[in-house]
């Protein structure tokens, strides 16, 4: 079965009236119906500009490259109509913070009757049918007493079951969560996710869920794609990416955070910073806070190897490679 | 144990109005808290948002006057606020927060920034004060290079390391820390957890540090407190709190947490409904309307803080295995 979006070669340069910046240095990603891709990363790795470029989100100072494919119909350099029928509709977006997503001066029920009228036609008394149902359904308490508040009135929590049955309302076949419970407390956190886990099952839904959090890709994902600096650097199955991470990247975020069982340790962090678009170094981006780099990591930009079938790694010298080196001495 | 900071019954309680016309109600921030933080060491208060944990950073520093309760510092009474005493008891008690460019002088280079306590309590000569300065800058792991520079040419991980230098620089025997790490991304917020833990072997520093992460808290703290709605409930060592939570709260709080590597049995309990309002405090036990497992006496009896057999301190009926409530339940 072909896949439901794929994103191949995407790159985004940024024009800062001095000078273009690239932000993403050609991404190839791809997600099936149903499917849960987890997208981690730290800030700035571009997880984010990825999403907002495929959908035309970036504005007039971002240049767009590669392709985007929503079921075989392109959306780089595609007419407005075209990105408008589909935004929200075939793929819907939810972000970090719900209050300053929602519109403060209009009621919830206005704010989704309208999400209705656009993508699905409905007015009047179906629309209103509709949304009770859509409130419902993401589990607000009451729903028809809570159709005439404003955002204010609603806590965080609320609000963001608000956004989630506002990107309900068209129906969507992909939705992009970008870091939807980075906002919110612990036990908070834990409703929306399993929220949005029964809603991705009960619809066929495929989901990105962007996030910082490893613990929250872990728990909620089928695939996984780790980005360092504007590229993708691993991709696997969620099991086989935390239980045998092959990028030395990877490895070093997952030494890096800190445990919730077993013996305290001390952390082994990540020396260095992330580098900034502007002054990437020459070769594999994270090679200077690498403790594996070596001469030709710093000559060419790695590709990607192929580890086992559904796990790639852009690194030289992946785990696999470095472990058997090492028994290798030993004999 | 000697202790450095003790809090007996501390209490803050604003006046506020409720809706268009406003009925007055007291909005219980903080409802009765006790606690000590021995020298060198680091007690955690960890809850949700709401939970009153950074309101009892600022009473503990003198930052607003309780409406109730005591705060004892090297053992002695804090002094009122904005006199000379309570002056140079803040001289050993320091604080930093969430967000570094928000706490540094974006006009002053990162050596005049730290040095600059030390100017406004008058200490040394400026030669002597540009060399701790220098220094402090070398223990946070910040190369002289950097000395020269401005906040905004800093990344996220180097303004906390200044801000913790800065903290720092006047050897105070307490720094309340107020989500230090929560803006950090995972690897730089590992290096700024390493830092924290070496100062505190290097200097004897005490810390009050406050988190909404039960991950960093575990990694950095010798006692952890759990709040909820004004109150501790739960409070003792940090492996045995979170490897077997005893308080309910405790408990979904514990399992709400992502984890990369689950481990295997570990429960997962989803609380409904959201914290209340800190005006309409439930009644009795403050968690008890979400509560998986509460019984009668829950809604009328607020549970005491007592001591559980391995040591833990816990607000809870059922905890205290009671045999009627065992019963009820």
């Amino acid at each position: 079965m072909g896949a439901l979006v794929a994103l191949s070669g995407l790159t985004v340069d940024f024009d800062t009236g001095k000078r273009v910046v690239r932000a993403l240095h050609g991404v190839d990603l791809s997600v099936a119906r149903g499917e849960a891709v987890g997208l981690v990363g730290e800030s700035g790795s571009g997880k984010s500009v990825t999403w907002l470029a495929a959908l035309g989100l970036l504005g007039g100072r971002a240049r767009i490259g590669g392709s985007v494919q929503l079921d075989g119909t392109e959306l780089v350099g595609a007419p407005v109509r075209v990105l408008e029928a589909m935004r929200g509709k075939r793929i819907a977006m939810i972000f970090q913070d719900p209050a300053s997503s929602l519109n403060p001066v209009h009621r919830i029920g206005r704010q989704i009757n309208e999400a209705l009228a656009l993508h699905r036609g409905l007015t009047g008394a179906a629309a209103r049918a509709e949304t009770l149902r859509l409130l419902d359904r993401v589990g607000i308490p009451a729903a028809a007493r809570r159709l005439d508040d404003y955002p204010h009135q609603l806590s965080g929590g609320q609000n963001q079951r608000v956004m989630i049955a506002m990107a309900l309302a068209g129906e969507p076949d992909l939705l992009i969560a970008d870091e939807p419970t980075t906002a919110l407390d612990a036990t908070i956190q834990a409703q929306i996710l399993a929220l949005l886990g029964e809603l991705r099952r009960d619809g066929n839904m495929a989901m990105v869920l962007i996030s910082h959090d490893l613990g929250v890709v872990a728990e909620n994902c089928d695939r996984v794609a780790v980005m360092y600096a504007g590229r993708i650097v691993e991709e696997a199955s969620a099991d086989r990416l935390f239980g045998a991470p092959q990028h030395p990247y990877t490895q070093g975020l997952l030494d890096a955070l800190p445990d919730l069982d077993g013996p305290r340790r001390r952390l082994a962090a990540i020396p260095g910073t992330v580098p900034e678009p502007t002054r990437l170094p020459p070769g594999c981006a994270f090679a200077p806070r690498c403790p594996h780099a070596e001469a030709a990591c710093v000559a060419a930009v790695p590709t990607f190897h192929l580890l086992t079938p559904g796990h790639r790694a852009a690194c030289l010298k992946p785990a696999a490679s470095r472990g058997m080196a090492r028994e290798r001495a030993v004999a | 144990m000697s202790t450095l900071l003790s809090a007996r019954g501390l209490a803050r309680h604003y006046a506020v109005r409720t809706g268009l016309f406003g009925r007055r109600a007291s909005l219980r921030a903080v409802d009765g808290v006790s606690f000590d933080v021995p020298p060198a060491r680091t007690l955690a208060l960890v809850g949700e948002s709401g939970c009153g944990k950074t309101t009892t950073a600022k009473l503990v520093l003198g930052l607003i006057p309780p409406t109730a309760g005591t705060v004892t510092f090297e053992g002695e009474a804090l002094p009122r606020p904005n006199t000379v005493a309570w002056r140079e008891a803040r001289q050993r008690m320091q604080m930093i927060y969430q967000d570094p460019l928000g706490a540094l002088d974006r006009r002053l280079s990162v050596l005049r920034q730290v040095a600059e306590p030390l100017e406004i309590h008058q200490v040394g000569t400026k030669a002597e004060r540009r060399e701790r300065a220098l220094a402090l800058l070398d223990a946070v792991g910040l190369q002289p290079h950097l000395a020269g520079r401005y906040p905004h040419e800093l990344s996220g991980g180097q303004r906390q390391r200044v801000v913790l230098a800065r903290a720092l620089i006047l050897e105070p025997a307490l720094i309340v820390a107020d989500e230090p790490v929560s803006a950090l991304d995972v690897s730089i917020q590992a290096q700024v957890l390493n830092l924290f833990e070496d100062l505190q072997a290097r200097f004897g520093v005490a810390f009050l540090f406050i988190s909404h992460d039960l991950k960093v808290v575990r990694q950095v703290a010798h006692d952890v407190a759990v709040m909820y709605l004004g109150r501790i409930v739960e409070q003792g060592a940090p492996e045995a709190l979170f490897r077997e939570p005893v308080h309910p709260y405790t408990r979904a709080l514990v399992s709400a947490i992502p984890v990369v590597r689950r481990r295997a049995g570990r429960e997962r309990i989803v609380l409904e409904g959201d914290p209340p309002n800190p005006i309409a405090v439930p009644s009795g036990c403050a968690f008890h309307p979400r509560c998986p497992v509460a019984v009668a006496a829950c809604r009328s009896e607020t549970p005491a803080l007592k001591t559980l057999p391995d040591g833990r301190l816990v607000a809870c009926h059922l905890a205290h295995g009671d045999a009627a409530m065992r019963k009820a339940a």
